[in-house]
């Protein structure tokens, strides 16, 4: 899908100013850029939440995936429920499809029955990816999907964000702050910054040759254990 | 979708459902609405007869044996009569409850479904009812539906529906703008789904708390309605109209008035109480019942001297058996920078919390030792602690007043603490913001908090810290809320403070690799213990305890093979209320043996100035 001179405005603010960018199939494109940068704006704006000019082509279905998995799931829901929100079938089509998608997360069948409440925030971050996977979506925009999650549960997330890509064909905008996991999971990288997407490419490119000063000054930023 | 029953028990063992707090309010509450409930019911069969009965030879008599209430002016019993308007009143009360919860509800949810024009209108309507007095609202309906009860019951529910429009659409917005309704909007499920699916599921505990309060409230308007004449009309009866036909009286035989009024004022009081207590039950999540074991503390030995915070065997206990915080140890020297870290509710900050004395409510503090700057921190006085301690929090505006100039909140630190006055207090601010490179500090501490960005507050607060001179700083995830870039300025000020001060700095964290960036040592905190303790220069490639390998493994840097799968820890940290007597980390720990489920692991020194809590660590 391409995203063509998008522009997302609230009243005099202009949040995403004509940006233009190519997912291609089957590929994730991670974007980077700190807060106030716009990339979740432009998340909105992909998923059809907030109102653009501009033109998003080839791609009609888009789910999105959000950051907080303790709001993002109605806390009134079963886990069965929730997932099968998207599934236009009958009852016992929807029942085996809900089967299907906890397998596709990697979570037992037998999770269906359950509250959000008792499940771990890993755990919830992997419903609501089937939960979008349901509506057998053209492109998956995560939004941060790791944020909120502690450290030994993302990589699991991560891993797995990457095996739906290479076992499905996903295409995926992954959005993240944190140039370490948008390396570790993307294709292409695009960095964005008031607005605008100041540089992007295919990942090794960008992070090993950045040609942005902005992105030389976040990859500067990045704490490193040594 | 599923059809299995969710179990039923929960993750924590919390109580799901809200019970009723045992206060005299809520117990008053609960008797007076079920002795209501019992008069309704029972009341008419057992008194209708005499409550009917004229007798000519005993008209507008005040109280005596007989009648204890007197008669009416037909000689009935005033009491039977009372007991009997009950159900009536009740019933009454109920219809016009109902009629205005259900309009109000309908009103305030029909925005959340029609277009945006319909949905305005009817919004503004709301509104402009919510501003119109209540009971001229009624009065005006009960008078063009015609006097009776049906008109009375009509004009009240109209009097009740606005305020319920009212809620409803606060509720129904909030949860209208959650990222699951977003979710479910994007897989294309339809308004009037989203509406009973999502919505009315999550406001209705609210709505019907409301209701139950609605019902007090509509049981005193009738009232009301019917004493100004509007109401009940004769030979039908209930507690307004005996108001109204007793209030005549009430200068010869004022009994014949108190009794309809009592009871009117006891059922209002009963349903308002236990709508109030019915609310606060909702509200409250926390579990009560067992107290909180806090074992004495052993032996804490010998103070060390040169230490600027020494605690020993620390734990940190809420009731129902939940510890967050369990024996923990550690030592800071001055001008060292140690980093605490672990996962939300491995106990880093409530460990902060309880050295600065700030543990919330009901939480308890036990400890061997707990000394800063040699003194035990129970016997320093607010001001001593103030002065000695500086706590820097994750998010900046919580530590700043955002009605206060920022220079202003600083100097009354020094005017507090230091007794200083208004000028020297002002120009210690703005030398303070200077230090922490706040570019132009003079214009800076006249603006307000939200004039300043995410960096600037934070440094704005380091500032705040440094107004006295603090032995020791406590930053609990000071920079997690800020982007990279400011991160980075973050920890270098934190470096150059503590360089140039001497101070010392406790740093709690959950991002191991910002340690890297700033501490001499780390300690790795697992389910409310430290499991591991080592200088950061080796903290990458001599990382000896299971936990930290993997925390150190499962993250990505810029280093990371992009081909290979990360690392991850399978399952989830135990919650406070379970830790069981072995090692916590046992069930996720591939080197797990039986032994290490059954014994926990000391805390032993390994390597060169490092310590570990591991069976199996050789």
């Amino acid at each position: 899908m391409i995203i063509e001179d998008l522009t997302v405005r609230f009243g005099a603010f202009t949040a995403v100013d004509r940006v233009t960018l190519e997912i291609p199939p089957g590929r994730i494109v991670g974007l980077v850029g700190e807060s106030g940068s716009g990339k979740s704006s432009l998340a909105r704006a992909v998923s059809g939440l907030v109102p653009y000019t501009g033109r998003i082509d080839g791609a009609r279905n888009v789910q999105m995936v959000f950051q907080d998995p303790y709001a993002s799931l109605d806390p009134r829901m079963t886990v069965g429920e929730s997932v099968g929100e998207g599934v236009r079938r009958d009852r016992a089509g929807r029942r085996a499809e809900v089967e299907r998608l906890l397998g596709l997360v990697s979570l037992p069948a037998g999770l269906a029955g359950r509250y959000p409440r008792e499940l771990s925030g890993g755990q919830r971050q992997r419903v609501a990816i089937a939960r979008a996977l349901g509506a057998a979506p053209d492109l998956l925009v995560a939004d941060e999907i790791t944020s909120a999650l502690d450290v030994s549960v993302q990589g699991a997330v991560l891993n797995l964000v990457r095996s739906l890509r290479d076992e499905l064909g996903l295409s995926m905008l992954f959005i993240s702050h944190n140039l370490a996991v948008v390396r570790y999971v993307s294709d292409v990288v695009a960095v964005m910054h008031q607005g605008r997407v100041v540089e992007s490419g295919p990942t090794e490119r960008v992070v090993g040759e950045p040609a942005h000063d902005y992105t030389r000054a976040l990859l500067e930023a990045v704490p490193r254990l040594t | 979708m599923s059809d299995t029953p969710p179990a039923a028990h929960t993750r924590r063992g919390f109580p799901m459902k809200p019970r009723l707090p045992r206060t005299p309010a809520a117990v008053a509450g609960a008797v007076l609405v079920a002795a209501m409930i019992m008069l309704a019911v029972a009341g008419p069969p057992i008194w209708g007869a005499s409550a009917e009965r004229i007798d000519a030879a005993a008209i507008l008599q005040g109280a005596s044996a007989a009648h204890p209430l007197g008669t009416d002016s037909l000689g009935r019993d005033l009491l039977a009569r009372v007991l009997v308007a009950g159900r009536f009143s009740l019933a009454l009360a109920l219809a016009a409850t109902l009629i205005g919860g259900l309009a109000g509800i309908v009103l305030g949810a029909l925005p959340s479904v029609l277009p945006g024009r319909p949905a305005r209108l009817i919004t503004g309507t709301v509104n402009a009812l919510v501003a119109f007095p209540g009971l001229l609202l009624a009065m005006f309906t009960a008078v063009v539906s015609g006097l009776g009860a049906r008109g009375a019951v009509l004009g009240i529910g109209v009097a009740i529906a606005p305020g319920f429009a009212r809620l409803t659409q606060t509720l129904a917005a909030t949860v209208a703008g959650s990222d699951y309704v977003s979710a479910a909007r994007m897989l294309g499920v339809s308004r009037r789904r989203i509406l009973t699916g999502h919505v009315l599921p999550n406001i209705a505990e609210p709505l019907i708390l409301q209701l139950t309060q609605a019902l007090g409230g509509a049981l005193l308007g009738l009232a009301g309605m019917s004493f100004l004449g509007l109401g009940v009309q004769p030979p039908s009866f209930d507690w307004g109209r005996l108001l109204y036909d007793g209030f005549a009286r009430i200068y010869v035989t004022p009994e014949v008035a108190l009794g309809p009024a009592a009871a009117i004022a006891l059922a209002g009081i009963g349903f308002n109480l236990l709508g109030d207590a019915m609310a606060k039950a909702a509200a409250r999540t926390a579990a009560g019942g067992k107290a909180s074991d806090t074992a004495v503390p052993p032996d804490p030995g010998e103070p060390n001297p040169g230490a600027v915070l020494e605690v020993r065997d620390l734990t940190v206990a809420f009731p129902g058996g939940v510890t967050p915080v369990r024996g923990l140890s550690l030592t800071i020297a001055p001008g060292e920078i140690v980093g605490l870290v672990g996962e939300s509710g491995s106990g880093k900050s409530l460990t902060a919390a309880a050295i600065g004395g700030l543990v919330p409510y009901p939480g308890t503090v036990a400890y061997g030792r707990l000394l800063l700057g040699g003194r035990d921190v129970a016997t320093l006085s607010g001001k001593a602690l103030g002065t000695t301690l500086a706590m820097v929090f994750q998010d900046p505006m919580a530590s700043l007043n955002p009605a206060l100039r920022v220079g202003g909140q600083l100097a009354e630190v020094a005017r507090v603490h230091q007794g200083a006055g208004r000028a020297e207090a002002n120009r210690r601010a703005v030398d303070r913001l200077g230090h922490v490179h706040l570019p132009d500090p003079a214009a800076r501490a006249r603006q307000h908090p939200h004039e300043l960005s995410g960096g600037m507050r934070q440094r704005a607060v380091i500032a705040m810290g440094l107004m006295a001179t603090p032995r020791l700083i406590i930053a609990d995830e000071p920079t997690t809320a800020l982007d990279v870039t400011v991160q980075r300025q973050i920890l270098r000020l934190l470096r150059e403070v503590t360089e140039e001060s001497g101070a010392a700095a406790l740093f709690i964290t959950h991002d191991i690799a910002v340690v890297g960036e700033l501490c001499d040592r780390v300690m790795v905190m697992y389910a409310g213990r430290v499991v591991e303790e080592l200088p950061v220069s080796r903290l990458a490639a001599e990382a000896a305890h299971p936990y930290t390998r993997a925390l150190i493994a499962s993250l990505p840097d810029m280093a990371t093979d992009r081909d290979k799968p990360l690392a991850s820890i399978p399952g989830r940290q135990p919650a406070p209320s379970e830790v069981g007597p072995g090692c916590a980390f046992a069930d996720r720990c591939a080197l797990a043996t039986a032994r290490c489920s059954a014994e926990r692991p000391p805390l032993i020194p390994y390597g060169e100035a490092g310590r570990v809590a591991c069976w199996e660590v050789k």
